[in-house]
């Protein structure tokens, strides 16, 4: 499968549709897997030996949701798979997380590529302030995509996928910055699905939306499960029921328990997720 | 510290009214079965005036429960106990429809110099011992003596059975008894059914408890 994309890299429209397709399917197939990860900010712990007894599985087509007290370690945890926390002046990282069969803090690993890989999208939406066309376009074009009918045709898909082509159609040239909060965040949603990331991450992707993006935005991520992996923060519980298949409950940089959504929100094994999930914890 | 005060404050004062509508099951299904065994007709009118009350408890708490559920959105334990309240309300309410239909008979059967059948007595006596095991159980969370009252159950259905067929053989050998006959049989198949009431409260507690069916 890899080798025929990398072949597929240059080529026809034929051969980019090949190369689409490989993207797709890989995207089906990569999944999670966090092996004993422990992560310092300098002397401080953050995160304490995630998947130590077994490996912390994230399954592929599935949303995974992180909940947790604030300064638990939710969205530290989350920017481990897209390395973001490199940036991060004395942050040291031990363990092992593999994305599909690769270990991505192994020495040979292409940073760059990772992210692309791995797309994020924040708390605030956050359009570059350009077009919206040029915002959904720069991801290609970083990655080396010159061809406008090519361009055109990432927009408009990336658009439609996030649910915002109807809407902005008709406006491509105009401002980013002139849509709505809840648009604006369905932009960036479409600008990271534009660089055909195999992961998306959403860090409280709805905390700053009213209730009718928010519900938008959760129809979006239950249809984007089909075809990507979704990590998703967030502090709103009945979000967190409504669209995770597995919830992962945080506290003081440890996963206090790791299940199915439906079994953390029924029936906790562990007494501190009870007490989090019923509003006792303090 | 304690966190989501009031939200605590509206799940207990669910609790302290199950906990009450309890307790008036108890004493209605008591009242009821001994108002039959001795006649007491005073009593059985009393019986009337506490299931009322029992109805009243039932509305309240649904109302309060389902307030609970559309503002508060419990989850985990705090769902669980929402949702057993909400069925164990059901099964109260029966409990005390069903006593005041024994109250009814026992009214009936004033005038009559009827026998009550000692199986009848003893039914009684396990059906009052079983409700007061299902409200202890439930209030106490316990589990092993919610589990018990479907086997406790057991032994009250084949004294029904038993029952049964005495009251149809007393039938078959004095028809003139009949109308008599088929009201005992009425309070047997009362008591039967407040059993299995009992029963659903047991499972109900377990499901509080255990998280599962």
């Amino acid at each position: 499968m890899r080798q025929k994309c990398e072949k597929s890299k240059k080529g026809t429209r034929a051969t980019n549709f090949i190369r689409n397709l490989c993207v797709q399917r890989m995207a089906k197939t990569v999944n999670i897997s966090i092996n004993n990860c422990n992560l310092y900010y300098g002397d401080f712990h953050a995160l304490k030996g995630i998947g130590n007894d077994m490996p912390m599985e994230i399954g592929a087509n599935k949303v995974t949701a992180f909940i947790g007290p604030s300064g638990c370690g939710k969205s530290t945890f989350i920017r481990v798979f897209n390395r973001m926390n490199d940036l991060i002046q004395n942050c040291k990282i031990t363990g092992e997380i593999k994305i599909g069969e690769q270990d991505i803090y192994d020495k040979n690993t292409d940073v760059t590529l990772l992210r692309k890989n791995v797309g994020m999208v924040f708390q605030k939406p956050n359009p570059f302030p350009m077009s919206i066309y040029d915002n959904i376009a720069f991801a290609p074009r970083t990655y080396g995509v010159k061809k406008k009918a090519r361009l055109d045709e990432i927009v408009e898909r990336s658009l439609k996928q996030a649910a915002l082509w109807d809407e902005v159609r008709d406006r491509l040239k105009k401002s980013a910055l002139g849509l709505s909060g809840g648009q604006q965040q369905r932009l960036c949603i479409a600008r990271t699905l534009a660089a055909e990331p195999k992961i998306i991450l959403m860090d409280e992707p709805t905390s700053a939306l009213d209730p009718i993006s928010t519900g938008t935005i959760e129809d979006l991520i239950r249809e984007l499960k089909k075809t990507y992996t979704i990590v998703i923060v967030t502090h709103n519980m009945q979000q967190a029921t409504r669209i995770s298949d597995k919830t992962a409950f945080f506290l003081m940089g440890e996963v206090v328990e790791y299940d199915k959504t439906r079994q953390i929100f029924s029936n906790p094994k562990d007494k501190r997720t009870e007490n989090y999930v019923t509003g006792r914890f303090g | 510290m304690t966190i989501r005060v009031d939200y605590r404050k509206k799940l207990q004062a669910i609790f302290d009214k199950l906990v009450l509508m309890c307790r008036h099951a108890e004493d209605v299904c008591e009242k009821s079965v001994g108002a039959f065994a001795e006649k007491d007709l005073e009593i059985a009118r009393e019986v009337k005036t506490i299931e009322k009350t029992i109805d009243k408890l039932e509305r309240k708490i649904e109302k309060a429960c389902l307030r609970l559920l559309v503002m508060e959105h419990p989850v985990a334990s705090d769902f669980r106990e929402v949702s057993a309240t909400l069925k164990i309300i059901k099964d109260l309410e029966r409990i005390g429809d069903q006593s005041k239909d024994i109250a009814k008979i026992t009214i009936k059967l004033a005038d009559t110099n009827i026998d009550i059948p000692e199986n009848i007595r003893q039914m009684g006596v396990i059906i009052i011992q079983m409700i007061k095991d299902a409200v202890q159980a439930y209030i106490n969370r316990d589990l092993q003596l919610a589990l018990s009252i479907d086997e406790t159950d057991d032994k009250a259905d084949a004294l029904f059975d038993i029952i049964m067929n005495d009251l149809v053989s007393i039938i078959q050998k004095n028809p003139q008894d009949a109308k008599q006959g088929l009201q005992l049989i009425m309070v047997a198949k009362y008591l039967e059914r407040i059993g299995d009431h009992a029963v659903n409260i047991g499972e109900h507690t377990a499901f509080l408890i255990r998280g599962k069916v």
